[in-house]
């Protein structure tokens, strides 16, 4: 009868969850920066958690993973087509 | 005495030969053991490209030093990486007990299994 806002494929819409606590990861290695690869987006930039889905817990991790490299050399601090 | 597990990774330019190299990781690594320090291990990553250019070098020489010391010894220890012109960066961490934990896996060649893990999670 109204008009209400509804999702139009429902079934579509996944729940996003953080990878690490699904998987147990309990550390993240900045000497791995093909891991940390998925993290950062074609320029180098830290990808958002409503993106990743990360756990606060976690991104802040990720985050410090990911300058530890940058500092090391192992990841760009800026560039384009990284991926 | 109190101690911690630390880590530290460094860039030796790539100027250097294979000797000198290995010298001048042998050489700080001494210096902990002086220091008292247990060495857990020490493994050269190798010449490696690095993601942007230090010093005007594309290249470095990556080492890795595990080790369990008091934590006293660390400015010590970073001050004569800070004299060594050979050293470009330096980085040393704090270990907690999730990544002694990884750092043992590591060590034992479980990394394969780890990929595994990873790339699941990737999915």
């Amino acid at each position: 009868m109204t008009l209400v806002n509804e999702p139009i494929n429902r079934g579509e819409i996944r729940k996003k969850y953080c990878r690490f606590k699904k998987h147990g990861i309990k550390y993240i290695d900045y000497k791995d920066p093909i891991y940390l690869l998925k993290f950062v987006n074609e320029q180098g930039k830290i990808l958002p958690r409503r993106l990743t889905g990360n756990s606060a817990k976690y991104q802040k991790k990720v985050a410090q993973a990911i300058k530890k490299a940058r500092h090391l050399a192992l990841l760009p601090f800026v560039t384009d087509g990284l991926k | 005495m109190f101690q911690r597990n630390y880590e530290t990774v460094f860039i030796l330019t790539p100027v250097l030969s294979d000797v000198q190299m290995k010298d001048t990781v042998d050489k700080f690594v001494n210096l902990l053991k002086e220091e008292g320090a247990d060495i857990i291990n020490v493994e050269n990553m190798g010449l490696k490209k690095m993601a942007y250019t230090i010093e005007k070098k594309t290249t470095g020489f990556y080492a890795l030093v595990e080790f369990k010391a008091d934590p006293t010894i660390i400015r010590k220890f970073e001050l004569e990486f800070r004299r060594d012109e050979k050293v470009m960066r330096f980085l040393t961490t704090v270990l907690d007990k999730h990544s002694i934990a990884y750092g043992e896996k590591r060590r034992r060649g479980e990394f394969n299994k780890k990929v595994e893990v990873k790339e699941e999670a990737a999915k």
